[in-house]
């Protein structure tokens, strides 16, 4: 049982939350102009990270505040939370996972 | 206004009333249906001087900026008697039990023009109060959260789950662990129940 | 009368309370502070059990958590439990305890063939035999577990309580000797939250069987007392006794079970019997102490043949004499403890076979003084004893330790304490992901770097001596308080004591036998599982070579005993097969749990009617009142049909659907999903969210609308109300509530956070009546002063404010019967006043109440779809003939989506109508369809069936369907083959049944 800093309320136990995927996936405003494949990529595709894995999360049974977690999928860590549409922290990478 | 004999509360089956003791003896946990609470939802920009001001204008107080915290009912401000609630960074809420004031309509005429919302959700909540020496073990069985007072001190307040039912606790400035649960009606019932089981341990009492 | 083998004195068990129990049937007295195997052991009774394969006859093996053999039923009928280790079973009066895993009983097992047959079950025995073929194993699987009997399950529902706890804190030390004990003191002093807990009814762990120890130059047990008064002063400090720790999660969560009852005879009616404790610390010490590790030697597993350290705790803990006379088989000094204090309290030492060359350390010469006789250089090369060891065979070893000289020494003896050396007891740590090293000097593994905040103290730790245990305690729970952010407000000093390691030993890890290995008896490696280590040899001939693999081929240190005693030895075996070092064989995960945990916990109190929460509407009493049979939708309870007596359900639907075309009926509709919708950008956000145009829909108007997910298909459904220039209200179905709003707000914070929109629940702000039928505006109008009802003045797809019953009120002129329907939302407190108004009002149109299945016939009767019975995430609008509904000129979620080459394919399953041949015959929902019947199974299949019922009002059935292409098909005969062999005949047909034009709606 992960337990997430929600930026907003604090620290609090994975079953208030929800999964949201990879983060930083821009829905693509020119849709018209996408093949399908790239169209299908953007609906369907999420890369499958081993090590640090910049991810979505929304606070379900708090705050209902969507935000971004940066964490490693060997180890469970959560390295940083972050507002959605801010960047990602500069992550001390050379951490051994 | 309407009769308020038409009004039930959501708990109004389980004949609450009839089973409230003056005499609560050695019980470790007090249950309560609080009813009729009403409930301004207002969501907004707390950057935002201007809401800010509009809000305090209303309210009378400052809007609780710090997470899951709450401001005390202000007896000198225009609100009288409104507990405003930290929910989230852009949304509180204004509990009163005051029938007179329309607070939603004078929040809406103060922040028009404004990106705000002012929504009433009062009647879509029950309200249970939870107190006694053993509602914080009570509150441990159903809740991830911790409640001990060097965490969620009195006046602390915060949105989680407590058994299988979304909730907001806020923890009252009273020196017995006093705690109002606020769970949206439909599951008052399995909430009232659950809790009542929890505390079933500790010995539990209706109290008026 | 005492029992046989009880000292007269000494032990922590109260001789002035007595205590009944049985055994197999059989009446036995114990006394208060008994284990069910030391009250066993008390009465003489050894023989406990049967092995898990072979059937052997097996005793009691330890004194703790470690049993493996003595795995025990206790109780009967419903309230039962297998497989409890009777070393830590708390005597209690009354007690029924029973062997498992033996029948007709454990004197006489048929199942001992298996021993004689051994040699035909080898390691990956069930593998090999019985995979194939592979549809038998179930077969296979049912009578392999029947023989092999892991205890019984109970006749019926447990009649237990069980409780579970969240829990958070800053330090838990788990484990309370002496190590834990000082960690708990040091954290405790300052100021920090601690939990300390201990699966021991008491404190004190290996200080209880040592009870010559001295710690601050007081008699160890006397400072244990001083202790814990201390921490039970301390009101941030919790303790909790008869409390496993059995798991450790991820971030520093730890699963824990305390059990409140068992031990108790009148057990409290308010007290659950177990309860389990989800906790959050911030900073664990892991104090779990060491087991020690059995030789590995000939038939080492006969009843009577026990760990060193066991035999000391029952004779010092429990004043229980384990045999009458013992042979002490060691490798290290420290067993020469348990000699001395077994020879103390009156065991004859037979003898102390050392497997060391020469025998020599502290314990060892005290023993020398004492007078025992000491056999170095030696090996127990042989055992005999059915169900109790009577003899041992002793033979000198060659100097390599590998061959057993010569003819050996026959000793006769009841009892065999065995000493391999210890393991600490790493399971925890590794739980958690921390790295286990091996210890050379101790031939152990202890921990390496925490995964996680946590750290390890004591004998877990590989520190032996008692001195070493306290301070590495001590400083391990003022570290824990620092690191949990505690700044300490009192200063102490660790506890003094001597330190006393079992060192010096001789790591010989397979003691030879008197024949070569597999030939003569057997060396036990794993007991539970019944693993020798010929087994391991044939593994590792059979090619096996990863550690992890032998484990699970061999099943060694697998189950419930997660190799508590075997671990090290079967990894020793491994590399001395390779030859290769001992941390090269690496070492397997310990898993939770540590020890079996009770099922019931998992469940708690959320059972019955506390399973899940029934979700109840503002008017369902009156419902009730009302006899409605109820339908789960999500977690709501919705009148599914109000049936009259006598009625089936076919009568009530027919009668409730009837009404609302012929006169009135009123639903409940307060379930629907409701969102507010308020900000500037409102309109721009339904357009991007929904399928249709929003931007011009006026104040006072509703529309449907369709939201797909962004993968095209359809995902909810719903009427949404301008409110306000910038406010709307949203409607979603009532099992979608909150996947909806959550939806929405993914993309207002995610994608378009520059909109200008808030979004609020208001599922519950409301109670919804809606009323529906030829007479609806006349029941309305007479509840209403204030609304203009004229069709005019408050056309179909609009909303009106006034008083309803005298109740403020919103009413909405929509439909989802395909009739004349008002929904009339009050504040949800009137909910029932405005229901019971409409009620006796509505006598005189003979109003009827109807359920979500009349409901469901009405809108087919029209055609509406429901979201989630005619779609099922893989239909478009376009595939449900919506086309109408979706805009070509904007964008929104989900639209790209059907612009891709898949959605063009002709064999898309399109949404049409279905009607049976035969009127009377309804098409079973979720029934296939085919274009031809063919002789037999597969059959090319064109589509199933979503809805289909019976339709009073057209007067036959009506049918909905996913059909390939099925808007090409009008008119075209399918069949459906059903389960009875029976074939159903219908045609495809519009999806409109009844009132195509729609005047009743908009009458």
């Amino acid at each position: 049982m992960l337990e997430i800093n929600c930026p907003y309320c604090g620290p609090r136990f994975e079953t208030e939350f929800s999964y949201g995927g990879e983060a930083h996936i821009e829905r693509p405003k020119d849709s018209e102009n996408l093949s399908d494949e790239e169209w299908g990529d953007y609906v369907f595709m999420n890369s499958n990270t081993k090590g640090v894995f910049l991810e979505r999360w929304v606070h379900t049974s708090g705050c209902r505040r969507w935000f971004n977690v940066a964490r490693d999928t060997v180890t469970y860590e959560v390295l940083a939370v972050y507002e959605t549409g801010s960047k990602p922290p500069k992550l001390d990478l050379r951490k051994d996972v | 206004m309407v009769e308020a004999y038409l009004r039930q509360s959501p708990l109004s089956q389980l004949a609450l009333p009839s089973r409230a003791a003056e005499e609560t003896g050695d019980a470790g946990v007090l249950m309560a249906e609080r009813p009729f609470r009403r409930i301004v939802n207002l969501r907004g920009d707390p950057k935002s001087e201007a809401f800010q001001n509009a809000a305090k204008s209303v309210l009378g107080a400052e809007l609780p900026l710090t997470p899951n915290s709450t401001t005390s009912p202000n007896t000198a401000a225009a609100s009288k008697d409104a507990s405003l609630l930290w929910l989230g960074p852009d949304e509180w809420w204004a509990i009163s039990e005051d029938e007179t004031p329309p607070l939603a309509d004078k929040l809406r005429d103060a922040l028009t023009g404004q990106h705000a919302a002012v929504t009433d959700v009062g009647e879509g909540y029950s309200c249970i109060a939870v107190s006694g020496p053993n509602a914080i073990d009570t509150l441990a069985k159903g809740c991830t959260l911790d409640f001990h007072d060097s965490v969620f001190a009195p006046g602390s307040c915060a949105q989680s789950d407590m058994a299988k039912a979304a909730v907001v606790f806020r923890r009252l400035e009273d020196e017995t662990p006093s705690f109002e649960i606020y769970v949206r009606s439909s599951f008052a019932e399995y909430l009232w129940r659950w809790i009542e089981d929890a505390a079933g341990e500790y010995g539990v009492a209706v109290s008026a | 009368m005492p029992a046989r083998f009880r000292l007269t004195e000494g032990g922590r068990i109260d001789r002035s309370k007595p205590i009944s129990f049985t055994f197999n049937g059989k009446v036995y007295q114990g006394f208060e502070g008994d284990t069910l195997a030391s009250a066993l052991l008390a009465n003489g009774v050894h023989l406990v059990g049967r092995s898990f394969k072979y059937h052997r006859p097996r005793g009691i093996m330890s004194a703790g958590a470690e049993e493996a053999n003595a795995l025990i039923q206790v109780g009967e009928g419903a309230r039962t439990d297998p497989n409890l280790r009777a070393t830590q079973i708390e005597l209690v009066d009354g007690l029924k305890a029973s062997s498992q895993n033996c029948w007709p009983s454990v004197e006489f097992d048929v199942s001992i063939v298996n021993n004689l047959a051994s040699r035909l079950i080898p390691s990956g025995f069930y593998y090999k035999t019985f995979m194939w073929p592979a549809s038998l194993w179930m077969t296979y699987e049912k009578i392999i577990r029947n023989a092999a009997g892991l205890g019984k399950a109970p006749e019926g529902p447990d009649p237990d309580k069980y409780d579970k706890t969240f829990a958070h804190c800053d330090v838990l030390v788990t484990g309370a000797g002496p190590t834990g004990l000082a960690a708990a003191l040091s954290a405790g002093r300052s100021g920090a939250r601690v939990i300390l807990s201990e699966q021991d009814a008491t404190l004190g762990g290996s200080l209880l069987s040592e009870p010559d120890q001295q710690i601050d130059g007081q008699p160890a047990l006397e400072w244990v007392a001083a202790a814990r008064a201390e921490l039970e002063g301390l009101d941030n400090v919790r303790i909790l006794t008869r409390t496993q720790t059995y798991g450790y999660f991820d971030h520093n969560f730890i699963g824990l079970m305390e059990n409140l009852t068992d031990h108790l005879k009148d057990k409290p009616a308010n007290l659950p019997r177990h309860r389990l404790w989800k906790l959050r610390a911030k900073q664990v010490v892991i104090a779990t102490g060491a087991i020690e590790r059995p030789l590995v030697f000939s038939d080492n597993d006969r009843p009577g043949i026990m760990l060193a350290s066991a035999c000391r705790t029952y004779v010092n803990r429990y004043g229980v004499k384990p045999g009458s006379k013992a042979v002490v088989f060691t490798n290290n000094d420290g067993a020469y403890a348990a000699a001395l204090d077994m020879h103390k309290a009156g065991i004859h030492i037979a003898a102390v076979v050392d497997l060391r060359a020469y025998a020599e350390g502290p314990l060892t010469e005290k023993a020398r003084d004492a007078g025992l006789r000491i056999l170095d250089g030696h090996a127990i090369t042989a055992t005999a004893g059915d169900k109790r060891v009577k003899a041992v065979q002793v033979t000198r070893l060659s100097d390599d330790g590998e061959s057993a000289k010569a003819v050996g020494e026959h000793i006769e003896c009841d009892l065999v304490a065995v000493s391999g050396g210890w393991n600490p007891t790493v399971h925890l740590h590794s739980q958690s992901r921390g790295k286990i090293l091996f210890d050379e000097a101790h031939a152990c593994f202890v921990p390496g770097d925490s995964a996680q905040a946590s750290s390890t103290a004591g004998a877990c730790n590989g520190s032996f001596g008692l001195g070493a245990c306290l301070s590495e305690g001590y400083d391990a729970g003022l570290a824990a308080a620092k690191a949990a952010g505690i700044k300490s407000r009192k200063k102490g000093s660790a506890p003094q004591a001597e330190d006393r390691d079992f060192l010096p030993a001789r790591w010989l890890w397979l003691v030879p036998g008197d024949k070569p290995l597999g030939h003569g008896g057997k060396h036990f490696v794993d007991v539970q599982n019944d693993v020798t280590a010929a087994d391991l040899h044939l593994a590792l001939r059979e090619g096996y070579r990863s550690i992890e693999h032998v484990k699970r081929y061999t099943t060694t240190g697998m189950g419930t005993d997660q190799g508590k005693t075997s671990n090290v030895n079967a990894i020793a075996i491994v590399s001395q097969y390779f030859g290769c070092p001992i941390p090269d064989v690496g070492v397997t995960t310990f898993r939770p749990p540590y020890t079996p945990v009770t099922f019931g916990v998992f469940a708690g109190r959320d059972t019955g009617d506390l399973l899940d929460p029934a979700r109840k509407t503002p008017m369902h009493a009156l419902h009730e009142q009302a006899g409605a049979a109820f339908e789960d939708v999500g977690q709501w309870k919705r009148p599914w049909y109000f049936p009259h007596e006598g009625e089936d359900m076919h009568a009530a639907v027919n009668r409730e659907v009837r009404a609302c075309r012929d006169s009135l009926g009123v639903m409940d509709a307060s379930t629907l999903g409701k969102i507010d919708i308020q900000g500037k950008d409102a309109a721009e956000f339904l357009n991007r969210v929904y399928t249709n145009a929003w931007l011009k829909l006026k104040v006072g108007s509703c529309r449907y609308g369709l939201m797909l997910g962004e993968n095209g298909m359809v995902m909810d459904d719903g009427v949404t109300s301008r409110l306000g220039e910038n406010h709307f209200l949203m409607t979603t179905t009532s099992g979608n509530a909150a996947p909806v709003l959550a939806h929405l707000e993914e993309y207002l914070q995610t994608e378009w956070p520059e909109l200008e929109v808030y979004l609020t629940s208001v599922t519950e702000q409301f109670a919804t009546v809606s009323i529906a039928g030829p007479n609806a505006r006349k029941l309305l109008a007479e509840l209403t002063d204030d609304i203009d009802l004229s069709a005019d003045a408050f056309p179909f797809m609009t909303w009106r404010n006034g008083t309803v019953a005298g109740i403020p009120a919103r009413v909405f002129r929509i439909s989802f019967t395909g009739d004349l329907s008002y929904e009339i939302n009050v504040p949800a407190s009137y909910g029932a006043a405005l229901w019971q108004a409409v009620m006796t009002t509505g006598e005189k149109y003979a109003i009827t109440p109807y359920g979500t299945e009349a409901m469901h016939v009405l809108r087919a009767e029209k055609g509406f779809i429901i979201v989630g019975q005619d779609t099922d995430g893989s239909v478009t609008p376009i595939d449900l003939g919506m086309d109408w509904i979706v805009s070509k000129t904007k964008d929104f979620v989900g639209r790209r989506s059907l612009y891709r080459s898949d959605m063009d394919k002709p064999d898309r399953k399109q949404l049409v109508g279905l009607l049976t041949d035969s009127p009377d015959t309804v098409l079973p929902e979720g029934a296939q369809l085919v274009e031809k019947i063919e002789s037999g199974p597969t059959m090319a299949m064109v589509g199933h069936v979503t809805s289909s019922y019976h339709s009073p009002n057209c007067e036959r059935s009506i049918a909905m369907a996913l059909i390939k292409g099925g808007r090409a098909r009008m008119g075209q005969k399918l069949y459906s083959p059903q389960a009875d062999g029976k074939v159903i005949t219908c045609s495809v047909s519009d999806v409109v049944f009844y009132d195509k034009e729609g005047e009743r709606t908009r009458g």
